[in-house]
């Protein structure tokens, strides 16, 4: 007999618990079934506001019913769970449904506190929490000018860029003398408000409301206990959290004085066989509202269940976000509450940073942390606290900016086994050291294998100093030579070809490096010398570098003939062009299939056919469509505002543009690119490495997302944009990728293994942190400048042409080539068709 | 044994330098490639026996440790220009011919 385990709740912290339990060694002795009162499976409740800038509830959404059904997990939603029999041992919904359990899970999570102030209950005055708050939000800003925020914590900072982001003017009301009292002290609090206030949101302190009445102007007024008030259209409550304890309190289960169900070391309540988990369980008088530790606790019950030895004993409340653009952290005892502790202080009102170190008496232990406006070192500080390392000689130069290269770094050597690197995914130094053991080289594998930096990314900087040290330990040299023949990586020979303005192989061979060369480096340092200096590719100098497809601007198939891709930019064409298409297949009897990129891809061109298939093809208008080289490959788009009823901009002439402007750009690898005229993203830019969506405030931008073999949603780099900065920013994205990426390294993985991630990628393109934005543009410029489109220039030039001949000698072709027809079309003979004698092959053009 | 006749087959020129051409010798193709580091020309079947098509003249060269080599434009094998043995796959061996320089004529006996 299974052990049935029942859960009530499909919070993040209930959907962890099933999630390990389905990927547990003895998951085959437990049969799950989980309940939830809301209308969908768990979804992540920590990104909730990236709701108001585009993401659907899908994208929140942490599992699907397709993965419950896959690992055979029962689920109810929509049906509260109101009643225990512990007799019995079942649980009974409120539709009466009636459930045994050998092990009951109670995961339900909290609920937002509303104070009872007069007047609370009004049809605008909402809370934050589920994905239904956020529509209804959303709904009421529709309606509203101004709208006001109670609470000043972490949760109500985040409702206010939520309101902020709908338009509104928005207030912060909050009870404490300053904003995030539980995690900042003065300093911080003071530079985060200063912040906060200079993008717009009015911050109002020390305000305690007595009453919410109707307002003269807008809808409400608030009269608050000093006198003074304010008048507001909707009002979102965030003043905290309460635990969800209701079941546990009606079936006299244990509870806290001011409620939470009482768990002990293994989330045990005080009934047998039933368990607490995440923001509902109270442990050591204390609840812990942060997600990492209701994922311990997932943990833990679910050790104790399973005869393992995990136990809970408190856990880590540092936490790191970004709130209205602001970066903030705090780590451990922020406020230095411990007895006799000093503390280190940086403070930079030029630049908005504020640091503050709070270390032991004897100034040798971390203890805690305050950083507001540059959080770089918080992945240093805070393993640097939970493992209770020694600090540094100078614990000056955790906060100091540039002190010995500026690295707060800390010998990762030094830290324990069971060190949590990721608090995310509670990722120990030793998961991530045995993921090296098993062969992960990249960060890309260990967040494929371990998860870590995958969650938050605070740690990514911590996880690849490990992952080295692992790698020079067991004796893997962490080698980022190209090949044998350059002993630099791409990014090296990259710098090498820019700085010393290198304008050939040969040179950088003969300076650099040895050997003959191989068809690795080659083709990168001819992707290298284009990515800068943008020559014809089959000049001279530069033909030998030119991979299978480059070297004869074509395709090859499988049998050695060519496929032919025009450019047809944004997808956009004339019914004259798609004729001239047309007649060209059919000349030719080529095989015609229209593209993922919205383009039409000719095939089965003999080698020497192509001149003379280009030829008419240029003189039709068209131009090389690079679909052999690793460059710029199609923006695609949807129809956008000039006919569908829902554009809001103009998708296809801004893709039109923006495939023009980047067309022949060689790079790392290929890139492809969409754009959608409103968010209903018919054109899938957010699978794109560049990717473009119309909204009402102007274009989003998307970068570094990838469809094929390994999906990766694009991360939002900005919003809002005009034409005019749109165009800087990519320009300056992709010639960062085009100078410092790996070869053949899609812009998804260059992201996934770049040190601070999209934070980073934001300073250097946005903030400029490099100084770099000016030359990244210029160099673009020239890029751009020199384009041509190489089969116009090839068809013009009967000496380039003469290559394209099956033999040197010979005017005959090919014998091996082989054709049939299928479904009205040539295709390559297959080996048994090309032995029988039956079969009719099509006769070849010449 | 009588030797085969050399046969020439193109001007050097005709070879743009760590480019390879095809050519049709005694109804064989023969993949040409010259090398201009080693100043030297090399001369095997055009016939990939992995990806079983004609085009391995359309490769790139190259070197790997003190091999001269041809990677398959197809599926990238690595062929020893000198011996026709695959780096990857020691199964397969392509056929390598003679080949010289004579007053600009490359000439290949096959």
């Amino acid at each position: 007999m299974k052990t049935r385990i029942v859960v009530v709740g499909n919070g993040m912290v209930g959907h962890k618990f099933i999630d390990n339990l389905v990927n547990h060694a003895d998951r085959d002795q437990y049969q799950v079934i989980t309940f939830s009162e809301e209308s969908r499976l768990a979804y992540d409740r920590v990104q909730l506001s990236k709701y108001f800038s585009g993401s659907t509830a899908e994208d929140l959404m942490l599992t699907s019913t397709d993965y419950y059904n896959e690992k055979g997990v029962q689920y109810i939603l929509g049906d509260k769970v109101i009643d225990l029999d512990f007799d019995n041992k079942e649980i009974i919904t409120a539709s009466g449904r009636r459930e045994a359990y050998d092990k009951l899970i109670l995961a339900t999570g909290s609920f937002p506190f509303v104070p009872p102030i007069p007047g609370n209950n009004g049809e605008h005055c909402l809370v934050y929490r589920t994905i239904e708050d956020l529509e209804r939000i959303t709904a009421s800003a529709q309606q509203s000018k101004i709208g006001v925020v109670v609470g000043g914590g972490l949760l109500g900072l985040e409702a206010a860029a939520a309101l902020k982001a709908a338009g509104l003017e928005t207030h912060v009301v909050e009870f404490a003398p300053r904003l995030m009292a539980v995690q900042l002290d003065e300093g911080g609090g003071k530079l985060l408000r200063r912040k906060i206030e200079s993008i717009g949101v009015r911050v109002h302190t020390q305000k305690a409301t007595n009453e919410i009445v109707a307002g003269a102007e807008s809808r409400y007024r608030m009269n608050f206990a000093d006198g003074s008030h304010l008048e507001t259209d909707m009002i979102l409550f965030s003043a905290g959290i309460r635990p969800q304890d209701e079941l546990a309190r009606k079936c006299g289960i244990g509870l806290g004085e001011r409620g939470g169900i009482v768990v002990d070391n293994n989330c045990q309540t005080t009934v047998k066989d039933v368990y607490a988990i995440g923001e509902c369980a109270l442990w050591n008088n204390r609840i812990y509202g942060l997600v990492a530790p209701g994922y311990q606790m997932a943990k833990v019950a679910l050790s104790h269940i399973t005869g393992g030895k995990d136990q809970f004993t408190g856990a880590d409340m540092s936490t790191k976000l970004k709130l209205l653009g602001v970066d903030v952290a705090s780590v451990g005892d922020a406020h230095g509450n411990t007895p006799g502790s000093l503390s280190y202080t940086y403070s930079n009102d030029v630049e908005e940073v504020y640091k503050r170190i709070i270390v032991s008496a004897d100034n040798k232990k971390l203890l805690g942390a305050v950083l507001v406006g540059d959080v770089e070192a918080y992945g240093t500080l805070q393993s640097m606290c939970v493992n209770g390392m020694d600090l540094p000689e100078d614990p000056n130069c955790l906060i100091l900016p540039n002190v010995d290269g500026g690295g707060a770094a800390i010998g990762v050597d030094a830290l324990p086994e069971s060190a949590c690197v990721c608090s995310c995914y509670d990722v120990s130094k030793g998961a991530i050291c045995c993921a090296v053991q098993d062969g992960a080289r990249t960060m890309g594998d260990i967040k494929a294998i371990t998860k870590a930096s995958t969650g938050c990314g605070g740690c990514s900087a911590l996880a690849k100093q490990v992952m080295d040290s692992e790698l020079k330990k067991i004796g893997v040299e962490v080698s980022n030579h190209i090949c044998e023949h350059f002993p630099h990586s791409r990014r090296e020979l990259a710098d090498i070809v820019r700085i010393k303005q290198i304008k050939t192989f040969d040179d950088l061979l003969d300076q650099h490096g040895r050997g003959l060369g191989c068809d690795i480096c080659k083709p990168a340092v001819g992707s290298i010398l284009a990515g800068f200096w943008n020559e014809y590719v089959l000049d001279k100098k530069h033909i030998g570098l030119q991979d299978t497809n480059d070297i004869f601007l074509g395709n090859m198939q499988k049998d050695g003939s060519y496929s032919i891709v025009p450019r047809i930019a944004g997808g956009e064409i004339t019914p004259e062009k798609l004729i001239v298409l047309g007649e060209v297949a059919k000349e030719y009897k080529l095989y015609t299939k229209i593209t993922g990129g919205q383009r039409i891809d000719l095939f089965g061109a003999q080698l020497h056919q192509l001149p003379a298939i280009w030829k008419k093809l240029v003189d039709a208008g068209f131009e090389t469509g690079h679909a052999y080289g690793k460059s710029l490959r199609t923006v695609k788009s949807c129809v956008g505002s000039t006919w569908c009823r829902y554009g809001v901009l103009d998708s296809v002439g801004m893709a039109v543009m923006l495939e023009n402007r980047y067309k022949g750009v060689r790079s790392p690898h290929k890139m492809k690119f969409a754009v959608s005229g409103c968010t209903r993203e018919c054109a899938e830019a957010q699978s794109k490495d560049f990717g473009v969506i119309a909204t009402e405030t102007g274009w989003s931008l998307y970068v570094c997302g990838n469809g094929g073999m390994r999906p990766r949603h694009a991360d939002l780099f900005a919003t809002g944009l005009d034409d005019v900065t749109l165009i800087k920013y990519i320009d300056r994205v992709m010639m960062f990728y085009i100078r410092t990426a790996d070869r053949l390294q899609r812009t998804s993985v260059w992201m996934e293994n770049m040190e601070g991630g999209l934070d980073y990628l934001k300073k250097v393109v946005i903030d400029d942190k490099l100084g770099l934005c000016e030359e990244l543009e210029a160099q673009m410029n020239y890029n751009i400048s020199q384009y041509q489109c190489e089969w116009k220039t090839t068809v013009e030039n009967e000496e380039l042409q003469k290559r394209f001949k099956h033999f040197i000698n010979s005017e005959a072709r090919d014998d091996n080539l082989a054709y049939v027809v299928e479904r009205e079309q040539i295709r390559p003979a297959t080996a048994l068709e090309r032995k029988s004698n039956n079969i009719q092959l099509v006769e070849l053009v010449d | 044994m009588s030797e085969k006749p050399w046969i020439s087959v193109c001007e050097i020129n005709d070879l743009l330098p760590d480019t390879g051409v095809c050519a049709l010798v005694n109804k064989q193709q023969v993949a040409i490639f010259r090398s201009r580091r080693l100043n030297e020309v090399f001369a095997v079947s055009n016939y990939d026996p992995v990806g079983e098509a004609n085009v391995l003249s359309r490769g790139m060269i190259g070197s790997i440790g003190d091999e001269v080599v041809v990677a398959s434009p197809l599926y990238k094998e690595h062929y020893n220009l000198r011996t026709g043995e695959c780096l990857e796959k020691p199964g397969y061996k392509i056929p390598v011919f003679p080949v010289r320089l004579d007053d600009g004529l490359v000439q290949i006996q096959a």
